[in-house]
């Protein structure tokens, strides 16, 4: 068995207010990767999936702090060190993020070239601004970008679409080993959207990147995105398995909820109603003492909010529900 | 309100263009169509086919550059004041962050909507009407008070976009991707909460979205938009069942639908 490039290791990651407040945003969560997985993680809004995105690259910026637990790349820890070491020595060469808005992670009075250039020059201080250029151009053409015409470009030449595959482009630089995608293509129409998906498959099947940690909402987008999927809510993951048992055969009763909650534009499809999940995620900020969906769960039991959820293994992959079967 | 006319909007060889000469961009090129009264027409196309701008000219945010556009069989004339259109219709944005003031409590907000009528109701008329309109939205009136828009979340505030639409009543709602920025599961939410409007208050619904899916689950009828042009229009089934243009084929093909293969892995098109 191929040894995992990225492991965490039951990290818990909180966030303290200026009230003292302390909010549990992470709570628990263990994963590994081996080269070429790629690890989808779903959930609604506010279930605590960008804090795990800053959480696993060792990124902890108050209000942001780590409660316990580990982050490995390639059997190193990432954890503890300063912010400044952080960003130069682990960010984009081991692990690197793919932002959500990528209008707005580039600046518009900068011209792409100048912008890559930075931030080549920002981990490698003595490079050769030419040799980075041509190293630019090299890249983007490998990936199938108008070299030329893109990197001397202002942002708002660019569409979309061709702006998120730049932003990838940058990110994926310095070959990291892990690339954390969160919602890279939320912001995108449906076309675009494949774009960027065949754009991060070339860079997997490339070798320029070693795994990486999907993140959406969006469940059908995920089925043909990832190997593995983690149903992420309430800073915990409630059910963890392949795409056939989580997709099509879901066992934790928010995953069905989930499922029930697409929409399909099949024809005949359209009597199918969907059925959002009412009610909102729980307040973090207190101790929830039983299962954390147990107010929003359509099976609910009165025992289900006293007792303290553990994962157990149904039907091969892990739930975190005690009548799950 | 009295209504004689069956169709809501019509348009005859409508155009809108920016710039000219060798920057001439056409953003909406000669389209003709009609929307019945009380029904819900989707406009599905791609970022940049005109969308956009087609549902701000039936808002009168935008003038055509030509062709004629009726509303209720009239023109919608540029001398008239447009809040007497802004009275009829109405819009949701894709932003709900965007559309209410970070400054002042929603609640606040939601009753200066009233600003628009002529003659606005009491005080406690008005009271009265906003909680009528959270709660046909599902919200406590209660919960809101004295809340600013950063309290609530993208959801809770796109329905209260929504709540909005519930005070003013409009014959008409344009809603630009109003599901964009609120995930997954709240998304059937606001569709139905669309449908509420048609069904409760016969709204005659414009729906633009990107994703032929949602457009499906609620719309009467189709419009299928790229670079300017309707290229195919009809109900739902119909679009989806056998679609006729290519465009349409590829819009159905790219959605990640679970049931059917959608990427191949290495296969470089």
């Amino acid at each position: 068995m191929a040894t995992p490039i990225f492991e965490v290791d039951n990290l818990r990651a909180h966030y303290l207010t200026r009230f003292g407040q302390k909010i549990q945003a992470v709570d628990g969560v263990s994963f590994s990767l081996k080269p070429g997985e790629i690890l989808g993680i779903a959930g609604e809004s506010g279930c605590g999936k960008t804090t795990l995105v800053s959480a696993c690259m060792g990124l902890y910026i108050p209000p942001l702090h780590l409660s316990s637990g580990d982050v490995r790349i390639e059997g190193k820890s990432i954890i503890g060190m300063d912010v400044e070491t952080n960003r130069r020595d682990v960010l984009g060469k081991q692990i690197a993020m793919i932002p959500q808005g990528a209008l707005n992670s580039l600046n518009p009075t900068r011209k792409i070239k100048d912008l890559a250039t930075d931030m080549i020059l920002s981990h490698d201080e003595g490079a050769d601004k030419k040799a980075v250029h041509a190293r630019l151009r090299e890249r983007f053409n490998k990936l199938g970008m108008p070299a030329e015409e893109v990197l001397n470009s202002y942002p708002v030449q660019l569409p979309a679409g061709m702006k998120q595959r730049v932003v990838i482009g940058i990110s994926t630089l310095l070959d990291p080993r892990v690339v954390i995608a969160d919602e890279p293509t939320s912001a995108l129409d449906v076309s675009t959207q494949k774009a960027v998906i065949r754009l991060l498959f070339e860079l997997m099947d490339q070798g320029i990147i070693g795994s990486m940690l999907f993140i959406t909402h969006e469940l059908p987008l995920l089925r043909h995105v990832s190997n593995n999927i983690a149903v992420m809510y309430a800073g915990e993951f409630v059910e963890v398995g392949n795409i056939e048992q989580v997709i099509f055969d879901p066992r934790m009763p928010y995953t069905q909820a989930l499922m029930g909650s697409m929409l399909s534009a099949e024809a005949g499809h359209r009597d199918k109603k969907p059925v959002s999940i009412e009610g909102a995620p729980p307040n973090l900020a207190f101790p929830i003492k039983g299962c954390r969906f147990a107010e929003r769960c359509p099976v609910a039991r009165p025992d289900c909010k006293e007792v303290k959820q553990e994962i157990r293994i149904v039907a091969d992959r892990q739930v975190r529900c005690m009548y799950a079967e | 309100m009295p209504n004689d006319s069956p169709l809501k909007f019509e348009a005859k060889n409508l155009s809108r263009e920016y710039g000219h000469g060798k920057k001439l961009v056409q953003a909406v090129k000669n389209v003709s169509f009609s929307i019945p009264n009380r029904d819900i027409i989707s406009i599905v196309g791609q970022s940049g086919c005109g969308k956009t701008v087609l549902a701000k000219m039936l808002l009168r945010l935008e003038e055509p550059t030509s062709g004629t556009l009726l509303f209720n069989g009239k023109p919608i004339t540029n001398e008239a004041d447009p809040r007497d259109h802004w009275r009829q219709v109405q819009a949701v944005f894709q932003d709900p962050f965007s559309a209410f003031n970070q400054f002042f409590t929603i609640r606040a907000q939601l009753k200066s909507s009233f600003k628009l009528f002529k003659d606005r109701p009491s005080d406690e008329e008005m009271e009265k009407r906003v909680d009528d309109a959270l709660l046909a939205v599902n919200i406590k009136p209660r919960e809101i008070d004295g809340k600013y828009p950063f309290e609530l979340s993208g959801g809770q505030m796109q329905r209260m976009l929504l709540a909005r639409i519930f005070i003013l009543r409009p014959q008409v709602l344009i809603a630009d991707e109003p599901t964009s920025m609120v995930d997954a599961c709240s998304r059937a939410n606001i569709l139905d909460y669309l449908l509420k409007l048609k069904q409760e208050l016969d709204m005659t619904i414009v729906f633009v979205t990107h994703d032929i899916g949602l457009a499906c689950y609620i719309s009467d009828s189709i419009f299928i938009m790229h670079k300017g042009e309707i290229v195919e229009q009809g109900p739902p089934d119909r679009v989806t069942g056998s679609p006729q243009s290519e465009v349409t084929q590829q819009l159905l093909e790219d959605i990640p639908d679970v049931h059917r293969d959608w990427i191949k892995r290495g296969a470089a098109e």
